[in-house]
């Protein structure tokens, strides 16, 4: 009863204390503090070695555009296929489209994309066939300077999340009346939308347009397969510096790590007066009444732009799945001459062990926080506590906090506290990560739930005990299941975690697969993403068929 | 005066403001009918009988059953059953297992509890559907299980929170008529809470109308 009580103290505790003490542990380094080193008195040292670096004000530069051009391209993009096409049937099709692409790791989208956009791709090798080119392009279109092609890996993979944000928040706002009435006073429908509805819902979404925005700014698997190289963004340039031989660059990697953590807070602040901007132009755009009536060209972009980002995706998966059986596939053809499973046969064997370690870190990390998540709703049910807005904020700090900014320290603390490139810290760094998704899925239906069900309950009889496991949990089966996927999802597609508190003793699909971006292995690579997708999807399947297995004969847990 | 349902001086305010107050006993096998438009605060006052009332709400006065006080103790140990508008059967127990989750403990054994359910089914005339899905039953079927599954409990008092009012005209006056036998068999007090003045008439009690 009192451990209930104290849960979600200790939820909090498991997933911010680590941000906060790897905050610290950056800090110090990058104040010129590393006992380890010898390093203990404190100095600007690391920030004027930061600032020599002559690739700095490029990165920058770049972390920002990328971050914020992506951000930006994403939710408008969303926004505009809701205004035009929501409540359609082809917003519908779209949707079915979108969603299940949201588990697709970032890694094996950016792999499929670049399989898709590189020179000898299959877009190149479609245009070959019209033009009657005998070569590939001679056109530096992955890892471009401008940092376009990450752009658009960065926009196909937030699309599917900004929308399903959206589609999460929306029928509270009661949209449908809200256009009717927009409509009948003569407004087009995307003016009407975005005029009636978009208002409301922007305060709902801020929050994951927040964590997209400094995902965005600071990742580091999708710029090292898609971003530029010399130099790469902020985020990977400190990855290098930390994984350098030389110890001495970890107070430069600390400095560039404290840098992107300010960078991000001042793009958040950025974009925050942005939002102010747009609310006052739009206030007098709603004021000015025009109704905006041809918006046709405008839904049929916009339709076109989501049709577009999901498409490349599946031909990106696709496009990884035929080169995992390719056997001779010259320039312009565009299918290989030959199929064959040789690269399964040979990579497969040697996927098993990080498979099997992808596997045991998901369960255990997505074990953990669902049983946290549980006990705080448990709490919050049994105690009456009100969740408050501030509540919301911590959840989301942890997708806030650029991972690069503070998982060097806490890579420096594991380091000191002797656990680095354990599985252990691997998953604790796993469920700081896990445990906000685990939360949002599940906490609308555990609070949707009907509490007539347990006075029911208690007045048969039963203990809160009995009610939360034989009555809320069984009941509860299917939106338990679909968090426990979404966490699993989560911690399959981990990179930086996995890679710096697993010190490169601990191997996942995903550290495997990044891992190739620098090679041109493009079978392997076809085999390791595919396999990396395969463990991210494997969840989503089975919190598919075990309720429908297990409820089988009750028709009143079909639809829940 | 010791038996039945006794409720001393009842008061529930909410910010200060007075929302029900009731003085009241019900005997065994008596029914009390209480009546009122939504919003009278007919819900809050089964919600502070049975245990179950938001701490929003300030409570005063005592709840007695059979002499007993159960203002401070919580549902599941004041053996107070209740119906309510929808049958809540649990979705995923099979019929016989609704009927188990409410089956008093005290009854031990498998083979035992598997014949009193069996028995129980046959009583209200259905029998077989121990193994049914409840999403199957016809909403006569599903309101007489949820009686069914509330007396097994072997409540020492029965609360009805407006349990006919969604039951078509011909199945409303059998099934009421079940449920006021039942509990009389049972030596039950009843607290009927309803909008419908033909439920109060059949109830055939004392009724009392809170006011909006």
């Amino acid at each position: 009863m009192s451990l209930l009580r104290r849960a979600p103290a200790l939820t909090l505790l498991v997933m911010l204390g680590p941000v906060l003490a790897g905050l610290a542990g950056t800090l110090l380094p990058a104040f010129g503090i590393m006992p380890a080193l010898g390093r203990v008195e404190p100095g600007l040292m690391p920030f004027s070695e930061l600032a020599a670096w002559p690739g700095l004000p490029r990165a920058v530069a770049l972390s920002l555009a990328t971050g914020l051009g992506s951000t930006l391209l994403a939710l408008a993009l969303t926004m505009l296929i809701c205004a035009g096409w929501q409540g359609t049937r082809a917003f519908r099709w779209l949707e079915r489209a979108l969603s299940p692409l949201l588990s697709v790791p970032h890694a094996a989208a950016a792999f499929g994309l670049a399989f898709l956009i590189a020179p000898s791709g299959w877009i190149a090798r479609a245009l070959a066939q019209l033009l009657g080119w005998e070569r590939p392009p001679d056109l530096l279109i992955l890892q471009d300077p401008w940092g376009l092609s990450l752009i658009a890996g960065l926009v196909v993979k937030e699309l599917p999340f900004l929308l399903l944000m959206t589609l999460a928040a929306l029928p509270a706002l009661r949209p449908g009346q809200s256009l009717a009435t927009a409509r009948s006073l003569g407004y087009g429908r995307s003016a009407g939308w975005l005029k009636t509805v978009f208002p409301r819902l922007y305060p709902q979404i801020r929050l994951p347009v927040y964590a997209v925005l400094a995902f965005s700014m600071s990742v580091v698997d999708v710029a090292l397969i898609l971003g530029p190289n010399t130099p790469p963004t902020l985020a990977v340039q400190v990855l290098r510096w930390m994984n350098d031989p030389d110890l001495a660059l970890r107070l430069r990697a600390a400095a560039g790590a404290l840098l992107q953590l300010v960078l991000t807070l001042g793009a958040l602040g950025l974009w925050r007066l942005g939002e102010m901007a747009v609310a006052r132009i739009g206030r007098a755009w709603i004021e000015a009444g025009g109704r905006a009536r041809h918006d046709a060209p405008l839904r049929a972009l916009s339709f076109g732009a989501g049709a577009l980002s999901a498409l490349a995706i599946i031909l990106g998966l696709t496009a990884l799945g035929v080169w995992s059986v390719a056997g001779f596939w010259g320039f312009p053809a565009l299918l290989p001459d030959a199929f064959t499973a040789k690269s399964w046969m040979k990579q497969g064997p040697q996927l098993l062990s990080p498979a099997a370690d992808t596997a045991l870190i998901a369960l255990v990390a997505t074990g953990v926080a669902l049983a946290l998540v549980l006990a705080c709703l448990e709490a919050e049910h049994r105690f009456g506590l009100r969740p408050s807005a501030r509540a919301l904020w911590l959840l989301y700090l942890p997708l806030i906090v650029p991972q690069i900014a503070f998982l060097p320290g806490l890579q420096i603390l594991a380091l000191v506290g002797g656990v680095d490139g354990t599985i252990t810290a691997v998953i604790a760094a796993h469920v700081i990560f896990v445990l906000p998704y685990v939360f949002l899925s599940l906490a609308d239906p555990y609070r949707g739930w009907d509490r007539r069900n347990a006075i029911v309950g208690h007045a048969l009889g039963a203990s809160p005990a009995r009610v939360f496991w034989r009555l809320r949990l069984p009941m509860l089966l299917r939106p338990m299941l679909t968090a426990m996927a979404v966490g699993c999802a989560v911690s399959v597609g981990q990179f930086l975690p996995t890679l710096l508190l697993g010190g490169g003793r601990v191997q996942t699909l995903t550290t495997e697969a990044v891992a190739l971006a620098s090679g041109g292995a493009r079978r392997v690579i076809g085999v390791t993403a595919l396999a990396q997708t395969a463990a991210a999807f494997l969840p989503f399947a089975l919190a598919l068929l075990i309720p429908a297995l297990v409820w089988r004969n009750r028709k009143g847990l079909k639809h829940g | 005066m010791a038996d039945g349902l006794r409720l001393d001086t009842l008061e529930i305010r909410l910010g200060g403001r007075c929302m029900v107050a009731l003085d009241a006993h019900v005997a065994p096998g008596e029914v009390l009918t209480v009546m009122g438009p939504s919003g009278s605060g007919k819900s809050t006052l089964l919600a502070a009988i049975t245990g179950a009332l938001d701490p929003a709400f300030a409570l005063s006065g005592r709840i007695l059953l059979d002499g007993e006080d159960v203002t401070a103790l919580p549902t599941e140990r004041r053996r107070i059953g209740i119906l309510f508008q929808d049958e809540l059967l649990f979705p995923h127990l099979s019929v016989g297992g609704n009927l188990a989750f409410g089956l008093t403990p005290s009854l031990r054994g498998r083979a035992a509890r598997r014949k009193r359910i069996d028995s129980a089914l046959q009583q209200i005339g259905l029998e077989g559907f121990a193994s049914r899905d409840p999403a199957t039953l016809s909403g006569g079927q599903k309101a007489r299980v949820a009686l069914m599954r509330t007396l097994l409990a072997d409540p020492r008092a029965l609360l009805l929170d407006e349990p006919f009012s969604r039951l078509d005209a011909a199945r409303r006056g059998q099934i009421r008529e079940l449920v006021f036998a039942r509990a009389k068999a049972q030596r039950l007090p009843v607290l009927l809470v309803t909008h419908d003045r033909e439920d109060a008439c059949a109830a055939g009690g004392a009724v009392i109308e809170l006011g909006a």
